[in-house]
C-alpha cells in the first residue's frame, strides 16, 4: 500500500502551501485584501496540516522533497509591486493545485479503503483548498490586464 | 395637518400622528419668504427621497414644502429636507472653471478646462490605454448624469474603472440582494411599515439617518396594534430606545448575533418549511452553521445576554409579519456581506417575503445611491446586468450600437479602493472625481490626500464648492445643484421622483449632465456605425434612452415618463405594462432573480469574496429559487490591545450629511452641530482622566484625531466620532473621523471597514471646548439619560 506516500505529500505541500501564504501575506501588506485573505488561508493551511498529522499516526510517513523543490522554484526571491503581486498570485495558485489534487487523489484511495475518517478530510479539505483556488484565481483576473496592459 | 416653519431642529421627528394601516398627511413647510411659485422635487438629503415642492421666489429659492400627496412623506420634512436647500444660496458657490497653475487653482474659461481635460484624456489612451483613467462618482446625482457617464466610461472610453461612493454606503446592500435574490433591487415598501407587527432594525439608527421614515415608525409605536421593535447596535441610539428588545452587541459581531436568532428560530420550529422547500436552496448548511450559536456561545462572543437574545427571537419568529431593514452598523463592519444575508436568511426561513406586512430593506445610505447602482456607475453594468454573462453583454452592446469587446467585461469594475491603489501604483494617472469628496470620506486620510496630491495623478473635480478634494484636483468643474437642474432619482423603496429645474445655476456653473455630454461630443465617441455615441442631449431624452436600457431588467422603467412622474406622487419600479402604477413589492410570486439566464451576479463566497464561475453556477442554477447562503463568524482584523485598548466607531449625526458640503452650509443644521467631538463613557473618559470639553487626542495606526470629548451614552472601551467633519471651514487640528478607519474593506462587497478601528484617547487640554457641550441637541440629551437608566439596569 503507498496511501503513506501520498499523505506525505499533501503533508508537505500544505506546510509548503501555508509558508507561501505568509510570505506573500507579509510581502504585499500594502495591499489589504491579499493581506488579509492570505492569512486566513494560511491558518487553513495550519489547521490542515495539524489534522493530517493523525492520518500519518495510522498510516506512517515517507519523506518527499518535491513540495519544497516545487516551493524554492515558484518563489526562489522577494517580488514586490504590482508584477510581482500577479506574480506571487501565479504561484499560489500552482501550488494550492497540487494540494487540491492530492487530496483528489487521496480520496480515491479513502474510497476504495473504505476509510471514512480519511474521506471526511479529503473532501473537507479539498473543498477548503478549491476555495483558495478560487479567491486566488478572482484577485489573478482583477490584476491582470492592469499589470501587463496599463502599468509601465 | 399644517407645520409652519416648525422647529425641526430641536423637534426633529415633529408632532405624532399615531396610526395604523394609513399614514396620515402632515404637511410641513419652511420658507424665508412668501414664494412666487412652487416647483416640484424630492428631498436630495438622504435615501428616504421625501417628496418636495421648492418654492421659488425672484429667481431664488426661498424654501421647501413637503408634499401632501407623495407615497414617501405624506407632507412631512426632517431637519435637513426643511433647511438643506440653503446651500444653494450660499455665497462661496463655485461659479467658474478653475485649473492649477504654479501649484495654485486659476480661473478659466469651460473652453480652456474641457480642452485640457480633453487633451490630457487622449494623450494617456495612446499612451497607456483606457485602463489609466479612472471615475469616481457619487450618490447624489441624477439618473440620467449616471447612465451618461456609465456609457461614456464603458462604451465611450472603455475603462474597466468606474465606481460610485455608494461603494462607502451601499455597496453592501447591493450585494447581499444579489447574494440572496439574484439581482439588486429592495423587496419590500415602506407601505409594509403601516401594517407590520414586528420590526427589526439591524445597526440601522434609523432615528437619525432617516428622520421621516423614523416618524413613520414612532406613529406606529404610538398607533393601534403598536408593532414590537427588536434593535441591534452597540450604541445606546435614540432608535434603540423606543425597543422592546435591544441587543447591545460588541463591533464586529453581528454575524454571531443573527446566528443565534437564526438558530432559536429553527430550533423552536417558527420557520416555513413548505416555503424553504419550494423558494429557496440552501438551508441544510444554514442549519447546519448556525446550530452551534447558542445563546450561550453568542453570550460569550458578542456580549448580548442570553435571555435578551431568546426575548429577540420569540420576537421575530413568533411575530405573523415582519419588516427588518439593515444600514451602517452592518455595512461598514467585520463580515459585512455576510451578517446582511443573514437578515434576507431570517424572511426567506420564515417565509415573510413579497406579501403586506413584509419584506426586508438593506437600506441604502445616499439619496440616489439606487441609481448609481442600477445605472452602472458604480462597479455594475447598467440594469442589473451581469459583467460576467456574455449574453448580457451582448444585449447591452446592442443597445449602445457597439460591438460587445468596446464594454470592459473581463473583470468586475474596479471598486474605489482599488482604484486608489492603482493611483497610488502609478497605473490610474487620471482620475475624475463628481460631486463626492473622498479627502474627508476614504478610510486614512493621509494617505487619500497623498495619492490626489501625486504630480502623475492628473485629478478633476466636479463640484458645487470647494471641497477638501476639489482644493487638491488639478481641474475643478463648477456645478448646478438640486434644484438648478432636471433628473429623476430613486430611494430606498423603489419609488422614482422627478426633481424640476426651480432656478438657474450661479455664475457659469453647469449641470453634470451637460459637462459628461460636453466632455462625449469633444471626445468626439462614436458607435459602431460611425453615429455620435451619445444620442441624447437633454435630460428627458436621457429618461427615455434609460427606459429601453432597463426594459425587461428588474428595474424596469419603461412604464414611467417626465409627465407622469410629474403627476403627483413618486412611483416605484418595476413600472410597465404589468405594473403600469408600479409594483409595491418584489418577489410576491416566491420567484427570485437567481436564473443563470437573468441574475446579476454568479455567487460569492462569504468569507473570501471568490468569485464562482459562470459554468459551475450554470451547473448548481437555482432557476429562481432564493439562495440561502451561510456564514460562520470571524473575528474583526483588528482587535483593542495594550496600545491602542479603545474600539472606535464612525457614523452619523442627524443634522449633516456626507462631508457636510452641503449641511454645514445651512445656519440652522450648522448652529445645531457645529463642531467634531468624541464620545465616551464614563468610565473610560474617567480612567483617562478626562472631562466634558476636554480636548482630547485620539490615536490608531492610521492616524489622529484631536476633538472635544463628551462623555456618556455609549458602551464601556468604545469611542465615537461622526464622520462628516473635514477642514474646509477651518479646523485647527485633524478632526476628521476618518484619519483614524483603517484601508481595509468586505471581501465581497469592497465596503471600507469604517465601524472598527483600535484607537488609544488622551487628554491635551482641559475645558477649553466647553461650548461643545452646552449645543441644543435633543438626541444627545435624551441618549445620555437614558443610557443612565440602562446601565443601571444591565450593571455596566
Amino acid at each position: 500500500m503507498n496511501v503513506a506516500q501520498y499523505i506525505s505529500l499533501v503533508y508537505r505541500s500544505e506546510q509548503k502551501l501555508a509558508d507561501a501564504f505568509e510570505r506573500v501575506a507579509r510581502q504585499h501588506s500594502l495591499e489589504p485584501d491579499v493581506l488579509q485573505l492570505c492569512k486566513k488561508f494560511e491558518s487553513w493551511c495550519i489547521d490542515h496540516v495539524e489534522n493530517i498529522k493523525k492520518l500519518t499516526d495510522r498510516y506512517g510517513e515517507e519523506k518527499d522533497d518535491e513540495p519544497e523543490d516545487i516551493y524554492d522554484a515558484l518563489f526562489d526571491k522577494p517580488r514586490m509591486g504590482a508584477m510581482g503581486l500577479l506574480r506571487d498570485l501565479h504561484g499560489l495558485w500552482l501550488l494550492a493545485n497540487e494540494v487540491k489534487l492530492c487530496w483528489t487523489i487521496l480520496y480515491q484511495a479513502a474510497q476504495a479503503l473504505r476509510d471514512d475518517e480519511l474521506e471526511m478530510s479529503c473532501l473537507q479539505f479539498g473543498e477548503q483548498t478549491n476555495r483558495q483556488v478560487t479567491w486566488l484565481l478572482t484577485k489573478i483576473k482583477q490584476s491582470a490586464a492592469q499589470v501587463l496592459v496599463v502599468a509601465e | 395637518m399644517k407645520e409652519n416653519c416648525p422647529d425641526r431642529i430641536s423637534q426633529i421627528w415633529g408632532q405624532r400622528t399615531p396610526y395604523y394601516g394609513e399614514w396620515p398627511e402632515r404637511v410641513d413647510e419652511y420658507v424665508t419668504a412668501q414664494p412666487d411659485h412652487w416647483v416640484q422635487s424630492a428631498c436630495l438629503l438622504c435615501s428616504n427621497g421625501c417628496g418636495l415642492d421648492i418654492g421659488v421666489k425672484d429667481g431664488k429659492i426661498v424654501g421647501v414644502r413637503g408634499r401632501s400627496t407623495d407615497r414617501i412623506n405624506h407632507g412631512r420634512l426632517g431637519p435637513k429636507g426643511l433647511h438643506g436647500w440653503m446651500a444653494n444660496n450660499s455665497a462661496d458657490r463655485l461659479t467658474t472653471p478653475l485649473i492649477r497653475y504654479n501649484g495654485k487653482l486659476e480661473p478659466a474659461t469651460w473652453e480652456t478646462a474641457m480642452s485640457l481635460i480633453v487633451e490630457k484624456s487622449r494623450e494617456l489612451v495612446r499612451k497607456h490605454t483606457s485602463g489609466s483613467i479612472g471615475f469616481y462618482t457619487s450618490g447624489q446625482l441624477f439618473l440620467e448624469e449616471y447612465y451618461t457617464l456609465a456609457l461614456i466610461g464603458k462604451a465611450g472610453l472603455g475603462t474597466i474603472h468606474m465606481d460610485g461612493n455608494t461603494r462607502l454606503c451601499t455597496s453592501t446592500s447591493s450585494w447581499a440582494l444579489k447574494l440572496s435574490f439574484g439581482t439588486d433591487g429592495q423587496p419590500a415598501s415602506y407601505t409594509d411599515i403601516d401594517t407590520t407587527d414586528a420590526l427589526f432594525l439591524v445597526g440601522h439608527n434609523m432615528a437619525e439617518t432617516q428622520t421621516v421614515l423614523w416618524s413613520r415608525v414612532l406613529d406606529r409605536l404610538q398607533g393601534t396594534n403598536r408593532p414590537r421593535l427588536v434593535v441591534v447596535d452597540p450604541r445606546v441610539t435614540v432608535t434603540a430606545l423606543q425597543a422592546d428588545v435591544h441587543l447591545m452587541n460588541k463591533v464586529g459581531t453581528n454575524v454571531p448575533v443573527l446566528n443565534g436568532i437564526l438558530n432559536l428560530i429553527i430550533r423552536s420550529g417558527q420557520i416555513d418549511s413548505d416555503y424553504i422547500n419550494t423558494h429557496t436552496v440552501g438551508f441544510a448548511e444554514l442549519e447546519k452553521i448556525v446550530s452551534r450559536w447558542t445563546p450561550d456561545l453568542v453570550e460569550r462572543v458578542s456580549g448580548v445576554p442570553a435571555a435578551k437574545l431568546t426575548a429577540a427571537a420569540e420576537i421575530l419568529g413568533g411575530s405573523p409579519t415582519l419588516v427588518s431593514t439593515a444600514l451602517q452598523g452592518v455595512f461598514q463592519s467585520m463580515q459585512a456581506t455576510a451578517a446582511a444575508v443573514q437578515i434576507n436568511n431570517l424572511h426567506l426561513i420564515r417565509g415573510l417575503i413579497g406579501k403586506p406586512g413584509c419584506g426586508l430593506f438593506q437600506m441604502n445610505g445616499q439619496p440616489t445611491a439606487q441609481n448609481t447602482r442600477e445605472c452602472g456607475a458604480n462597479g455594475d453594468l447598467p440594469a442589473f446586468r451581469n459583467w460576467h454573462n456574455e449574453e448580457h453583454v451582448k444585449e447591452l452592446a446592442q443597445i449602445w450600437n457597439v460591438l460587445p469587446s468596446k464594454i470592459p467585461h473581463w473583470a468586475p469594475p474596479t471598486h474605489v479602493m482599488q482604484m486608489f491603489r492603482y493611483a497610488e501604483q502609478g497605473s490610474i494617472k487620471m482620475l475624475w472625481i463628481s460631486a463626492t469628496n473622498p479627502a474627508v470620506s476614504l478610510p486614512e486620510l493621509s494617505r487619500i490626500r497623498k495619492v490626489l496630491q501625486k504630480d502623475d495623478l492628473f485629478v478633476v473635480v466636479q463640484d458645487a464648492f470647494m471641497t477638501e478634494t476639489a482644493a487638491l484636483a488639478d481641474v475643478v468643474l463648477p456645478t448646478a445643484l438640486w434644484g438648478e437642474k432636471t433628473g429623476c432619482y430613486t430611494n430606498a423603496d423603489r419609488t422614482v421622483h422627478i426633481s424640476h429645474k426651480a432656478v438657474d445655476p450661479p455664475g457659469m456653473a453647469r449641470s453634470d449632465f451637460d459637462i459628461f455630454l460636453d466632455y462625449a461630443y469633444r471626445m468626439d465617441f462614436r458607435d459602431k456605425d460611425g453615429q455620435p455615441l451619445i444620442k441624447w442631449q437633454t435630460p428627458e431624452q436621457a429618461f427615455e434612452a434609460w427606459k429601453l436600457c432597463s426594459k425587461g431588467r428588474p428595474c424596469d422603467y419603461s412604464g414611467l415618463s417626465y409627465e407622469k412622474l410629474s403627476r403627483g406622487s413618486g412611483i416605484q419600479w418595476p413600472c410597465n405594462e404589468q405594473y403600469p402604477d408600479g409594483c409595491e413589492r418584489l418577489y410576491s410570486d416566491g420567484q427570485f432573480n437567481t436564473s443563470y439566464l437573468y441574475c446579476e451576479s454568479f455567487t460569492h463566497d462569504l468569507s473570501t469574496g471568490g468569485a464562482m464561475e459562470p459554468e459551475d453556477y450554470k451547473e448548481k442554477d437555482p432557476g429562481g429559487k432564493a439562495i440561502i447562503l451561510a456564514a460562520d463568524y470571524e473575528p474583526p482584523h483588528e482587535q483593542p490591545d495594550k496600545k491602542y485598548p479603545l474600539w472606535l466607531t464612525t457614523g452619523r449625526l442627524v443634522y449633516h450629511f456626507h462631508t457636510r458640503t452641503k449641511t454645514a452650509r445651512s445656519p440652522q443644521l450648522n448652529a445645531a452641530a457645529p463642531e467634531v467631538f468624541v464620545q465616551i463613557s464614563e468610565q473610560d473618559a474617567s480612567e483617562n482622566g478626562i472631562t466634558e470639553g476636554d480636548l482630547v487626542k485620539v490615536e490608531s495606526r492610521s492616524g489622529r484625531v484631536e476633538a472635544p470629548a463628551r462623555i456618556g451614552g455609549i458602551a464601556p472601551g468604545l469611542i465615537f466620532i461622526p464622520f462628516h467633519y473635514g477642514y474646509w471651514d477651518g479646523a485647527e487640528n485633524f478632526r476628521a473621523a476618518n484619519e483614524l478607519t483603517k484601508t481595509s474593506w468586505d471581501p465581497v462587497s469592497k465596503q471600507p471597514h469604517f465601524k472598527y478601528a483600535a484607537v488609544h484617547i488622551y487628554k491635551v487640554e482641559p475645558g477649553i471646548a466647553k461650548a461643545i457641550s452646552d449645543t441644543k441637541d435633543e438626541v444627545m440629551d435624551v441618549m445620555k439619560s437614558a443610557f443612565e437608566t440602562i446601565k443601571q439596569k444591565l450593571k455596566i
